[in-house]
């Protein structure tokens, strides 16, 4: 199995034990973010990088991208990797676009979840009943969603006023939270520019309006998953089947009826992320409109150490990204060029000191090159701002390499009876 | 405590899957308490008070003991605080000393049986089968679990212990029922039969006994670890200043508990890992920088996990001969592959090495363990080697097997081969070699004569002399 | 034999019965003319569009070829499509610059395409290999980078061209000729097509019967086996990902020196998933790979003519596609576990007269 890469790789230094002892809470990772990304805006000028517009960007595009994760976590912690995500938030972007235009909002997000709990189906009909390998698996529900998509999109919406082959009229979200005065008095704070108050007041103004109920959901989903799977029996079983199926086979779990649960949870909420993207983020449904963000869902599970709290660390990290360059353009991400280059320099000095010498020097020659480029340019130019989403993925993972560690069992093909 | 004894491949696993649920008879009855039982499940089985502590611990790694415990069974007690309550009550009362919260990755061989243990007796076990259960375990640590099984048949519990150990069984037994070829053959008090007896039982005719024979090494040096360390990415010392020598005609064996560096000298000596200090030498040739392909050139190599190391399983009888020899002849010429040449060799070490298969065009994974390892053992000595590195050769052969592979072994010896002999049979290393080691958490702690040496004396320097240090 | 041949077959051909009658099912239900799809899509198609088909499937070999490779080593190149992007890019960049003549022109662009094309897959198996990224996942990122990096590219040196962006447009001596091959078309089979049969070729003699293709081949069928008899293989993972990435960049070559002469924001894209679809279904195997690839071209060409003739949105044809390819995989492993059991019942029988005591699985 490509995921599992113990073969291929060389002996990566594991995790310091005493993993339960000294491990940085994510409120804490978020606060450094936050202090770090004030100090850049001050410095820098460029108030874009925070401001309570472009937060609103960052959780429409951060949404999506933690629901997705949350959905790879859910199959990947029963032992079924889904690379189909992309496929199933395809299936959930149809889905949304039909029950959006001629029903209302929230048969949308049902039918969204449902038409991508179909895909999760197929996924766990060829990987767990017929034990195909699930990358190919996954591989094949992809090509499929885009055609089916294709075709009922074809279908429903030609000859639809404001529509067409490939999109749909325009649909009304669900609701959304809306705290004028609170909201008003925020943007009064955050136009003055203070240091890190104007910042927490721009959080505030974002989160005071036009704040999807949607997004609310969605956060709840993922506090519901953690309680869900690491406190109930039933999340317990479900992660013993991506540990370990044959101890769990042996006490009496049915291994193939948890396994087939995780993968339809995964879809309807993959399918859920599609229905955000088009009722929440674009208003409509198009051809494509999904964008790869399924796999950016599965990098942020990765980065999360297929835990929620940190996946959500990382979705918010590439949602964020994608909103910076999608909104406020080369400007505002040469103002994050800094921001790179101090946490690679923290981040190389903690590797010296901790004796990794090459590895050390490495991330600080890099701070460097990031510092320069700062101080060179006056902007990055808009195709470079567009890859930043898929480059810090990129960049996060080879970094991140040590101290991950997927569900024992993820990807292997599971048969009953080859216990013992 | 009833023991059931017999050869590898006798029934004795199978019938205790049966017993257990995991599989179902095609004919015949069980009776629990007088009652006729049936069970599809291994939840059938836990229903009625049936536990089974497997030979290959069935345990979460990055699960906690207590998550592990009550998997399964969260109806029982939960799976917060009153759980906890009952692990902790349960190990106190048997003297497990086991911590609930704590991960099994991070738990020795001992404890994880203590685990496993634990399973059955949270569940309410009244009949406990163990299979297998001193396969990992030195003496004294053998002597630690009949302790534990004493204090359970107080409790009023039933054991049934499955083994090939005939003098442990003899030794705690109260009956003992002999299966040979998937049929009850005998069943006896231990009062009533001596071990060479029970042994006969058991496979119906003479032991192949380890023997000796004149001595055939020679002064010429082969192998030299000299001052071998290795350190793994955490610092832990996985090999710590080991150093040894294997004269050619020489067999010198490495006991040792499982997972105190048996693996890890293999893989130095096969070039699969690099040491951090010290270096290897082949006939005074220093080899520590050279590859492994170079090294299997002149080293064959019999790895302890056939399945992973050492067979492609889906591929025919013949590509598999080229495995591992894909540097010359007769499996390839320059660049490219000779498939007539690999086809001609298959037959010809099918036919020496007594290998039973239909054909060599017949996949890897249709043959029995002991003609994989047949096979295995003639490709490897093929190509004249000049050291022969033996991880468990033996390891899940039948007996017919294992005779035949312990005869070309002493053999190619004869003819001059080191053998480097890894294996956790005692009787193996001690009927096989000529110098035997014993190695423990990656150093050489004992050296003795395989003539002379006991099995105590064998256990008591590969737990440590210092009985406190038992579980790690 | 004859047996092995037909277990072989039962796969794809199984999954096409399965695709075809799922596409019914879904053209039925939508309220089309099952008719009007089935007279259209076996129609024989006149000869312009068996150019066609021959042009696009030998792209789509070539893709499939390049998919294949790494999935002989169960390493998922999905970055086909970004490897090709870059390698076409590469190659009308310097073509387009005319500094060699004519035939050396091409030569040249060619292998500069080649290697643009193998770094771009090397990245991915280098941080495989040194940081254990999952290749699926850095390949499908490289994909999208390769977008964002050739549009930048093209703004900075391409002209405009109409409404897109092109790279300077090949000196005429640089183009490969088309050949007429079928009467009675007015368009040629493009000229470097015959590209994918040399290397369909390459790839057969290389993994059957090279020792380097062993190897491979044995790497991926098990890593831990491959790592004890000697193969490095973290270098047979770089190796691999390098030739993938070199074979996926010879996909855009015939359109770029056989018909659009130059590379912009128009160029065909998707052949890499499309790829990745016809080696799947052909099972890594060269000439189920080749049938695939006629299979597939086939039914898109012949779709074009479904909204004319049928009424029918030709997006159906990569539903059945999508189908077909999940269906085959599934047909697969049921053949797989079928052939598996049959071996080892045949082998207990041969057996069992002499009398071999069996090894109890236990």
């Amino acid at each position: 199995m490509t995921i599992a890469n113990d073969v291929f790789t060389p002996d990566l230094a594991p995790a310091p034990e005493g993993r339960r002892a000294r491990r940085i809470p994510v409120w804490a990772w978020l606060l450094a973010a936050f202090a770090l990304i004030s100090f850049a805006r001050v410095i820098t000028g460029s108030n874009e990088v925070d401001s309570a517009g472009t937060l609103r960007e960052a959780i429409t595009a951060f949404i999506p991208i933690a629901l997705a994760g949350l959905a790879g976590l859910w199959s990947e912690r029963a032992g079924v990797v889904n690379i189909g995500l992309e496929g199933m938030m395809i299936l959930g972007t149809i889905g949304a676009g039909y029950f959006g235009t001629f029903y209302g909002p929230w048969q949308a997000v049902i039918a969204a979840m449902v038409f991508g709990a179909i895909g999760g189906a197929l996924h766990a009909l060829a990987t767990v009943i017929f034990g195909v390998d699930h990358i190919v698996s996954g591989v094949a529900i992809n090509i499929m969603a885009v055609g089916v998509a294709a075709f009922l999109a074809d279908l429903w919406f030609s000859g639809l006023q404001g529509g067409g082959p490939t999109q749909s009229p325009p649909v009304e979200g669900p609701g959304a939270i809306n705290l004028p005065g609170v909201s008003d008095w925020a943007e009064g704070v955050e136009h003055k520019h203070w240091f890190l108050v104007s910042d927490l007041a721009s959080v505030v103004g974002t989160l005071t309006r036009e704040l999807s109920l949607l997004t609310v959901v969605s956060v709840l989903l993922v506090v519901a998953t953690y309680f869900i799977l690491w406190r109930t029996s039933f999340g317990l079983r479900l992660r013993s089947c991506g540990e370990s199926p044959s101890a769990a086979e042996t006490l009496g779990v049915n291994v193939y009826r948890y396994k087939i649960y995780a993968v339809l949870v995964s879809g309807a909420l993959a399918g859920l992320a599609g229905g955000f993207i088009v009722l929440v983020g674009a208003g409509l449904y198009q051809n494509g409109i999904t964008n790869g963000r399924g796999y950016i869902g599965l990098a942020a599970m990765i980065f999360g150490n297929w835990r929620p709290g940190g996946m959500l660390l990382g979705a918010a990290l590439f949602g964020y990204t994608d909103a910076l360059q999608l909104r406020a353009g080369g400007g505002a991400v040469h103002a994050l060029l800094i921001v790179i280059a101090i946490v690679l320099l923290a981040y190389g000095i903690f590797q010296l000191r901790k004796g990794a010498r090459v590895a050390g020097i490495v991330t600080v020659v890099s701070a460097v090159m990031f510092a320069l480029w700062f101080f060179i340019t006056k902007e990055v130019p808009a195709d470079f701002t567009r890859m930043t989403p898929y480059v810090a993925t990129l960049f996060v993972l080879a970094f991140s390499a040590q101290r991950l560690r997927m569900p024992a069992a993820d990807g292997q093909r599971y048969r009953r009876g080859e216990a013992g | 405590m009833h023991a059931i004894v017999g050869e590898n491949g006798a029934g004795k696993s199978t019938l205790m899957k049966i017993l257990y649920g995991v599989q179902k008879p095609d004919d015949g009855s069980i009776e629990i308490n007088g009652a006729p039982a049936s069970m599809s499940s291994p939840a059938d089985a836990i229903k009625l008070g049936i536990g089974m502590v497997f030979q290959h611990f069935m345990l979460a790694d990055n699960l906690s003991v207590l998550e592990n415990v009550v998997l399964g069974a969260e109806k029982l007690y939960g799976i917060g605080d009153k759980a906890r309550a009952k692990v902790e009550e349960i190990s106190t009362t048997y003297g497990f000393g086991l911590d609930p919260d704590e991960l099994v990755e991070g738990l020795g061989v001992g404890e994880r049986q203590r685990v496993e243990i634990l399973k059955v007796l949270y569940r309410g076990a009244k009949v406990i089968i163990l299979d297998e259960p001193t396969a990992v375990l030195v003496p004294q640590e053998v002597d630690a679990l009949f302790a534990n099984l004493r204090e359970l048949k107080k409790e009023g519990h039933t054991l049934i212990f499955i083994s090939h150990k005939l003098d442990e069984v003899l030794a705690v037994a109260d009956d003992i029922t002999v299966v040979r070829r998937g049929t009850t053959v005998a069943a006896v008090r231990p009062a009533d039969v001596t071990a060479r007896k029970l042994a006969e039982l058991m496979v119906g005719s003479e032991l192949p006994s380890p023997n000796t024979e004149e001595s055939t090494v020679t002064d010429e040096e082969m192998l030299e670890l000299s001052h071998i360390t290795l350190e793994d990415a955490a610092g832990r010392r996985l090999l710590d200043d080991v150093s040894l020598r294997i004269h050619r005609g020489e067999v010198l064996g490495i006991a040792g508990v499982e997972g105190n560096g048996q693996t890890e000298l293999t893989e130095v000596v096969m070039g699969m890992r690099h040491p951090t200090q010290g270096h290897v030498e082949l006939a005074d040739a220093d080899i520590s920088g050279w590859s492994t392909k170079r090294r299997r050139e002149q080293i064959g190599y019999i790895p302890e996990d056939r399945h992973r190391h050492g067979l492609l399983l889906d591929s025919p009888l013949w590509e598999n001969r080229i495995l591992g020899h894909q540097t010359r002849q007769p499996s390839v010429k320059g660049a490219w592959i000779d498939r007539a040449g690999a086809r001609k060799d298959a037959e010809r070490i099918v036919e020496a090495y007594d290998v039973r298969t239909p054909s060599i065009e017949t996949t890897a994974h249709a043959l029995s363990g002991g003609n994989q390892q047949k096979f295995i053992v003639g490709r490897e000595m093929s190509g004249d080697p000049v050291l022969l590195v033996a991880s468990h050769p033996t390891r899940g052969v039948d007996v017919g097997a294992q005779a035949a592979i312990w005869d070309h072994i002493r053999n190619a010896r004869r003819q001059g081969l080191a053998v480097l002999l890894i294996s956790a049979d005692l009787d193996e290393l001690i009927g096989l070699s000529d110098a035997i080691k014993v190695i423990l958490r990656g150093r050489f702690v004992g050296d003795f004569d395989p003539q002379s040496v006991t099995p105590e004396e064998l256990g008591s320097a590969m737990t440590g002399a210092d009985s406190a240090v038992k579980e790690d | 034999m004859l047996k092995r041949i037909v277990v072989g077959l039962a796969a794809p051909v199984l999954a096409i019965v399965i695709a075809m009658l799922i596409t019914v099912v879904i053209l039925v239900v939508s309220g089309n003319s099952v008719s009007g799809f089935m007279t259209t899509i076996f129609s024989v198609p006149a000869p312009r569009n068996i150019v066609n088909i021959i042009n696009n499937s030998s792209v789509l070999y070539l893709s499939a070829l390049a998919a294949a490779i790494g999935f002989r080593m169960n390493l998922f190149n999905i970055g086909v499509e970004g490897q090709y992007r870059v390698a076409v890019f590469t190659a009308a960049a310097f073509a387009g610059q005319g500094w060699l003549p004519g035939p050396l022109n091409v030569l040249v662009a060619v292998l500069l395409a080649i290697v643009a094309g193998a770094v771009w897959a090397a990245i991915a198996g280098v941080l495989k290999v040194t940081r254990g990224v999952s290749e699926v996942i850095s390949t499908i990122m490289l994909n999208a980078i390769a977008v964002s990096l050739t549009a930048y590219l093209l703004r900075k040196w391409g002209g405009i061209v109409g409404n897109s962006i092109q790279t300077r447009a090949l000196p005429k001596d640089s183009w490969v000729p088309g050949i007429p091959l079928i009467p009675g078309a007015p368009n040629e089979v493009l000229g470097m097509a015959l590209v994918a049969v040399v290397a369909g070729v390459g790839y057969a003699v290389l993994l059957s019967r090279s020792r380097f293709g062993f190897e491979l081949r044995a790497t991926g069928a098990s890593p831990t086996a491959a790592v004890a008899s000697g193969i490095d293989v973290r270098r047979m993972v770089v190796t691999a990902m390098i030739i993938s990435g070199g074979i996926a960049a010879l996909v855009g070559l015939p359109l770029l020196f056989g018909d659009t002469h130059s590379y912009g924001t128009t160029f065909q894209s998707g052949l890499g998933f499309a790829g990745i679809a016809v080696a799947l279904l052909g099972r890594n195997n060269p000439v189920g790979i080749a049938f695939g690839s006629l299979l597939f071209a086939f039914l898109v060409e012949q779709s074009s003519l479904l909204e004319i003739n049928a009424g029918v949105s030709n997006d159906i044809v990569s539903i059945t596609q999508g189908v077909l390819v999940l269906s085959v995989v599934v047909a697969y492993e049921i053949v797989r576990r079928y052939r598996l059991a049959a071996e080892q019942r045949s082998v207990a029988e041969q057996l069992a007269p002499a009398g071999a005591k069996q090894e109890v699985a236990a």
